[in-house]
């Protein structure tokens, strides 16, 4: 134990995902060299992060404004709609460059163990959204783990009785790079249960 | 350098650090067991999706200081792929999880019974063969028999008089006749008790007969009476999405 500031410190960086007390050992004294001007900066922006991000009233992702900047452009086809778990995957699959739609956060996956159901979700805005406006497709890209896929499952359901929408699920493979014989056998299932015509 | 081997159905995974996550399993020989597995978020890890919960592996551990390491897996049932694909049967199995992982507290202790009783209704969720919620109250009703709190259906849960009676209560432990009936018991439909009974000795031909309304006060004396057993409330029993009640309802 360190004396007070520190040890505060020290506790504070702990209950960060993925630190552990070592971790935060080595970042907290990290930071007590550091230049003040790299402190400042990371103490405006840990400010900002609460006080000036907000989620968009129609999608979920983070946001500057009360409507984001994908939601906000026309260029974005409106009727297409893709289903992520977290903001960081609508990021990742921006960086794709293949998605022209826009995009619906959930704010997580079901997860009855952690107590998460339906109600937990933003499920009741997706159907909300899918109600009001003309969507035509939707994209299910929840992560390719129990949960996620549970998920996927579960708005399947709810979703296959709008009439004219089109749900898909993203395609799950094998990753490139890799052999065959080494894939385990939930991945390779899908991999073949979702094969296509080449 | 320890290691030994075992087969296990994988319980529940927590992120550890960058990339690495802790499974625990429900073993066969070596109780619950938690072990790290190295790696497994990664894309390119060669064992990640089969340590997902539902999985039943085998598995070699390596035996580390604070925590056991998983150094090989092999899967033996996918039942993940089954269940997932049927909200119903995912969340009764995320039941089935999470009251075994709550029955096996003793790290290390044997718990044969419960491994074969985890399996068993896996395996029966993930064929889809049965109501998921006939499953999971079963597995429930037996898993209260391995943890010595059987409910006492056919005679008195306090004097063994045999019935059937018509009064049950929670605290009593099921059934009671009418002298040591106490006050606020409830007086359930006789084929809920007939159900029951059914469930527990593995009647399917019975179970499956049980009407929509002895089915949900089942649930619910199932539920009632683990809830009373357990010193905290489990989190995925209250989400188990039952035959005709939508789910969030
Ligand atoms: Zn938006
Ligand atoms: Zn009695």
């Amino acid at each position: 134990m360190y004396e007070g500031p520190v040890q505060d410190l020290i506790d504070e960086l702990g209950r960060l995902p993925g630190v552990g007390p070592k971790s935060a050992q080595r970042i907290a004294f990290h930071l007590l060299g550091a230049d003040p001007a790299d402190i400042a900066r990371l103490q405006q922006a840990l400010q900002k992060v609460k006080e000036g991000v907000v989620f968009c009233d129609v999608c979920g992702n983070v946001s500057e404004e009360a409507t984001c900047r994908i939601c906000r452009d026309a260029r974005r086809d409106p009727g297409s709609v893709c289903v992520v778990e977290e903001p960081k995957d609508v990021l990742a699959i921006e960086r794709t460059r293949e998605f022209k739609g826009r995009y619906h956060v959930l704010g997580g996956a079901l997860d009855p163990l952690s107590g998460i159901g339906p109600d937990q979700l933003r499920v009741r805005e997706l159907l909300a959204r899918i109600s009001d406006q003309e969507v035509t497709e939707v994209i299910l890209a929840t992560d390719p783990n129990t949960e996620g896929e549970a998920t996927a499952t579960y708005l399947v359901r709810m979703l296959r009785d709008f009439p004219g929408l089109t749900v898909t699920r993203l395609a799950s493979g094998l990753p490139m790079g890799g052999d065959l014989e080494f894939a385990d056998e939930l991945t390779l299932g899908r991999a073949l249960s979702g094969r296509r015509t080449v | 350098m320890s290691l030994y081997r075992d087969t296990g159905v994988v319980l529940r995974v927590q992120k550890l650090g960058e990339a690495d996550r802790i499974i625990t399993l429900v073993t066969r020989k070596h109780g619950k067991v938690r072990a790290v597995a190295k790696g497994v978020r990664r894309t390119t890890s060669r064992f990640g999706a089969r340590v997902e919960p539902f999985a039943h592996v085998d598995v070699q551990f390596y035996t580390g200081r604070t925590l056991d390491i998983i150094t090989q897996v092999q899967t033996l049932d996918a039942f993940g792929a089954g269940i997932m694909s049927d909200y119903q049967r995912y969340t009764a199995g995320c039941a089935v999880l999470e009251t075994a992982d709550r029955l096996s507290a003793e790290e290390g202790e044997p718990v044969l019974r419960l491994y074969l009783l985890v399996t068993g209704a896996l395996r029966a969720l993930a064929d889809g063969q049965r109501d998921s919620s006939l499953v999971l109250d079963a597995f429930l009703l037996r898993a209260m028999a391995f943890a010595g709190w059987a409910p006492a259906v056919r005679e008195c849960a306090r004097c063994n008089e045999p019935g059937p009676h018509r009064s049950f209560s929670v605290p009593a432990g099921g059934s009671v006749c009418p002298r040591c009936r106490p006050a606020g018991a409830a007086i359930p439909a006789q084929d809920t008790l007939v159900l029951m009974d059914a469930l527990a000795s593995g009647t399917w031909d019975v179970a499956e007969a049980a009407s929509p309304n002895a089915r949900r006060e089942g649930s619910g004396l199932i539920a009632a009476l683990l809830q009373w057993h357990l010193e905290r409330q489990l989190r995925s029993l209250p989400l188990v999405d039952r035959k005709g009640v939508p789910s969030g309802q």
